[in-house]
């Protein structure tokens, strides 16, 4: 389903800034992959996530999205494919705009938009049945502006937003970092839910280790912009925390280097 | 000081305002909507003025010489909009070029001189400072002009209700997201400056009419009366209701009241030559307010976020 061959991403070429965030990244995901991606900070986990939506060019490599090759399409064009939920609850909505609005844009994610009604009558009464199923109340607030809600709020609508149009691919940027632990958990199950239901292909970045293994049929450590290790199966089901630790020690040859890893 | 006078120079002050407020609409767009501060009208509204002065000086009808006068202030929109995401400059910045440009183009290619005079005797109008008291409705330019803005405002409305009107309201709420929604950012803030500089050359068309000629600096400091206008209305009775047509009447309603003001202040005895001064100062302070009292806001709210980071 998606194909990451060899992809390349140098930030500050030639200065003494100069960073490798991706160096020749190779990932294969089958349709249905649920992949969680842990790996220390700069280990170019949210770059190879912005690798796959397009937000830069990259130096290097190909970007495959269902046999179709997506390296040349600029970012909106690959929307088509792909849902988004943000590490900051701020960037995946649009705050000016009322919760209805939200969704019905996201409605129309990869199609044309012309001078048909922005949002139609049927599209407001299945907006609302879709909001019931998050049970966050927010059915009742649909003319509410976002900038309203609250940072779980606006994570649980993204990531309705994001599994409208069935997207081949949902990217998780590490959208819990940023909320409470309990709401984190909340978002987390809703995000398990509607990955589980719509079977999407699904890679989700994050920082927890615990919620790394929890989640998902796969996971990718990352260092210094390429797989380390790659774990699926029985195998996965079995591992601990201590085990990735050592596993990353040993794979980099050094310490596992995140406290926020460590502590969550 | 005579009361009467100022009593009588009112309705040419409402007309005016009315006229302006199409203009300050064109600004609303771009401010509001995309949040791009567009310094392109300060030219367009003379290149309005302009063609519409010198396309009816060739025997158009008047309808059509408005439309060429859009369709230039389009062009002009067209312009700063690739300046901007073409070429990647700063909106800003690709504000003042076309501006800057566009001095020379009004100059020398439409109008060919300063100024240049249309008598309302000579040619049909639309519009005149002659047409505010004691002549039919329909021909009454308060009333004339009122019905362009109610037209534009349901428009308007229209618009940004349908799929590509939210898109760019989509595009100036949040850039990021309206791509990640498959939006094409660059096209609509185009397509929203060209759309913002149409309204600003038709006021621009209306002004010249009303005046009686086009004037290459009649443009000068418009940027100013636009935001001005859009604050003015917003302060004053945008709170009342967030209807979005609503929002676009109040714009309207903040041009009047601007130059209702400049009519008092004139009437009170102050140079003209103050003016721009005294809209620069106005606006300053209009724009200012609310940053002080985000500011104030801000502060506890800093502490907070702080917080939740150092859990996480």
């Amino acid at each position: 389903m998606l194909e990451l061959n060899n992809i390349r991403k140098v930030f500050n070429a030639g200065t003494v800034n100069e960073k490798v965030a991706l160096n020749d990244l190779n990932l294969y995901l089958e349709e249905g992959d649920f992949v969680t991606v842990i790996g220390g900070n700069g280990a170019g986990k949210s770059t190879m996530l912005n690798a796959v939506a397009g937000a830069f060019a990259l130096d290097g490599g190909s970007v495959v999205i269902d046999g179709v090759d997506v390296t040349r399409l600029p970012e909106y064009k690959r929307a088509k494919y792909i849902g988004r939920v943000f590490q900051d609850p701020m960037t995946g909505t649009a705050a000016t705009m009322n919760i209805e609005e939200n969704l019905a844009l996201a409605a129309r994610r990869g199609k044309p938009r012309g001078l048909g009604w922005g949002i139609t009558r049927t599209e407001r009464s299945q907006c609302r049945e879709k909001l019931k199923q998050l049970g966050l109340g927010l059915e009742n607030r649909m003319t509410s502006k976002v900038g309203l809600l609250s940072g779980g709020q606006r994570q649980a609508l993204t990531l309705l937003m994001a599994s409208l149009q069935k997207p081949k691919i949902l990217l998780l940027d590490e959208h819990t970092a940023a909320l409470d632990p309990k709401t984190a958990a909340r978002v987390l199950e809703l995000s398990d839910e509607i990955v589980e239901k719509n079977n999407l292909t699904t890679i989700m970045v994050t920082h927890n280790m615990r919620d790394a293994i929890a989640h998902g049929n796969r996971l990718v450590m990352l260092h210094d912009g390429h797989v380390v290790l790659d774990i699926s199966g029985e195998e996965k089901k079995k591992l601990t925390v201590e085990d990735l630790l050592s596993k990353f020690s040993a794979t980099s040859g050094e310490e596992f280097a995140s406290d926020r890893a460590l502590l969550a | 000081m005579e009361l009467i006078k100022l009593f009588n120079a009112m309705p040419g002050a409402l007309a005016q305002g009315l006229i302006w407020g199409i203009m300050a609409i064109g600004v609303y767009i771009t401010y509001k909507i995309l949040d791009i501060a567009d310094l392109t009208v300060d030219g367009t509204l003379c290149t309005g003025g302009a063609v519409c002065v010198v396309a009816i000086m060739n025997g158009c009808n008047v309808f059509v010489a408005l439309l060429l006068a859009m369709i230039a202030g389009a062009l002009a929109g067209l312009v700063t909009g690739l300046l901007h995401t073409l070429m990647g400059i700063p909106a800003i910045l690709a504000g003042i070029l076309t501006q800057l440009g566009l001095w020379s183009v009004n100059l020398v290619a439409i109008l060919g001189k300063a100024n240049q005079a249309i008598s309302v005797d000579k040619y049909e109008l639309l519009v005149s400072l002659r047409w505010v008291k004691g002549v039919p409705l329909l021909q009454n330019t308060i009333f004339v002009v009122a019905i362009f803005v109610v037209v534009i405002i349901a428009l308007l409305y229209w618009f940004f209700g349908t799929e590509l009107g939210c898109a760019l309201r989509a595009t100036g709420s949040n850039g990021q997201m309206a791509r990640a929604q498959g939006i094409n950012t660059d096209r609509n803030k185009v397509l929203g400056l060209m759309l913002s500089n149409a309204l600003v050359a038709l006021s621009g068309a209306l002004l010249s009419q009303y005046q009686g000629f086009a004037d290459v600096s009649m443009g000068r400091g418009a940027i100013v009366i636009g935001l001005a206008a859009v604050i003015i209305g917003e302060v004053l009775v945008g709170w009342v209701c967030r209807n979005f047509a609503f929002q676009l009447a109040c714009v309207a309603i903040g041009s009047i009241v601007y130059y209702l003001v400049i009519q008092v202040v004139l009437w009170l005895g102050l140079d003209s030559n103050y003016l721009k001064l005294l809209s620069a100062v106005v606006v300053a302070i209009f724009l200012a307010v609310p940053y002080w009292k985000s500011k104030m806001h801000v502060k506890p709210k800093r502490k907070s976020e702080k917080g939740v980071k150092d859990h996480a």
